[in-house]
């Protein structure tokens, strides 16, 4: 059984708390590259992070692509999408196709 | 193309049509398994991208709500409010392999599944009706963004195993095949051509013992 885990700033990420997933609050680089990996090692299956934070911790996030367990999704915040999923779905096409095909 | 460094050897040849015999089976294999993947993930792909298209939105919407409910409430009594969730929701994640990559199958649960209480964990009194709606919002997008999580962790191993699979049949079909069947070419050759010299040597030597006699 694995547990479900959002990383955001406080105001965007409040609200999962409700639905019973483990909120973590980051605000700086350092602290959310420790708090992904620190959850990666105890338990979580899914991790949530907004955009906003995993544009300051791309290597980390990237890490964690070739690995089944955890899945580090990323999600827009309060303050809108910066369109970094969007662009990693391309990505991905990119690399299996070799082109953008869709 | 070059021609392998061997020794153009009878025992050479045999070992080199052996390796090409592996070399075309494993080509046609792993060219099979690279079609399928790229159909299956074209298929994910596509529906990878709608999800995400529609969570964001959802997501956004859900997200207005709660900086709505967030502005008429204090910080203190909204942190308060969900504080102590009711729910509790885990996943079970199984692995299926889909030629020989391993995506995960991600079962949701859910403590209140079949509960028929309300999700809210506080009591109305203190709280305003936007920080309901929000949290009622965030709740029903809940499954299509664990669905979200699981097509597109599954889209990633599979663009990675894709990859992987295109340069190895390319390295096959562009160097290790030709790369052995011209070295095979290249011995036959020289094999044919030993052969003539015996030969061409014995029969020169024929006609010395010949003329001595």
């Amino acid at each position: 059984m694995f547990k479900v885990g959002v990383i955001g700033d406080k105001d965007s990420v409040l609200a999962f708390k409700a639905l019973g997933v483990d909120v973590f609050t980051v605000w700086e680089e350092e602290e959310a590259r420790k708090t992904v990996d620190t959850m990666a090692r105890s338990n979580y299956g899914v991790i949530f992070i907004t955009e906003q934070i995993a544009n300051l911790i791309p290597d980390t996030v990237d890490r964690y692509d070739k690995e089944i367990i955890p899945a580090v999704i990323l999600i827009p915040s309060n303050q809108g999408t910066l369109n970094i999923g969007m662009d990693r779905i391309n990505e991905n096409v990119e690399k299996a196709v070799g082109s953008n095909i869709l | 193309m070059a021609v392998l460094n061997v020794n153009p050897t009878r025992m050479e040849l045999t070992r080199l049509k052996a390796r090409l015999k592996t070399a075309t089976r494993g080509h046609k294999l792993l060219k099979d398994k690279q079609d399928e993947l790229m159909r299956r993930f074209i298929e994910l792909i596509k529906q990878n991208k709608k999800l995400r298209t529609q969570v964001e939105q959802d997501l956004k919407d859900a997200f207005d709500e709660f900086l709505l409910a967030s502005a008429v409430m204090s910080p203190e009594i909204l942190q308060e409010a969900v504080a102590f969730p009711k729910e509790t929701i885990s996943v079970d994640i199984k692995k299926r392999n889909v030629m020989s990559v391993h995506v995960p199958v991600m079962n949701f649960i859910r403590k209140l599944e079949g509960d028929e209480g309300s999700i809210y964990p506080y009591g109305f009194s203190q709280t305003s009706g936007e920080l309901d709606d929000a949290i009622s919002k965030l709740y029903a997008i809940m499954p299509e963004l664990l669905q979200l999580a699981e097509v597109e962790k599954a889209c990633q191993l599979m663009a990675d195993e894709i990859e992987k699979t295109r340069r190895r049949v390319n390295a096959l079909e562009y160097r290790t095949i030709p790369e052995l069947e011209e070295t095979i070419r290249f011995i036959r050759m020289k094999l044919d051509e030993n052969e003539r010299s015996t030969i061409t040597r014995i029969m020169k030597v024929k006609d010395i013992i010949n003329k001595e006699a």
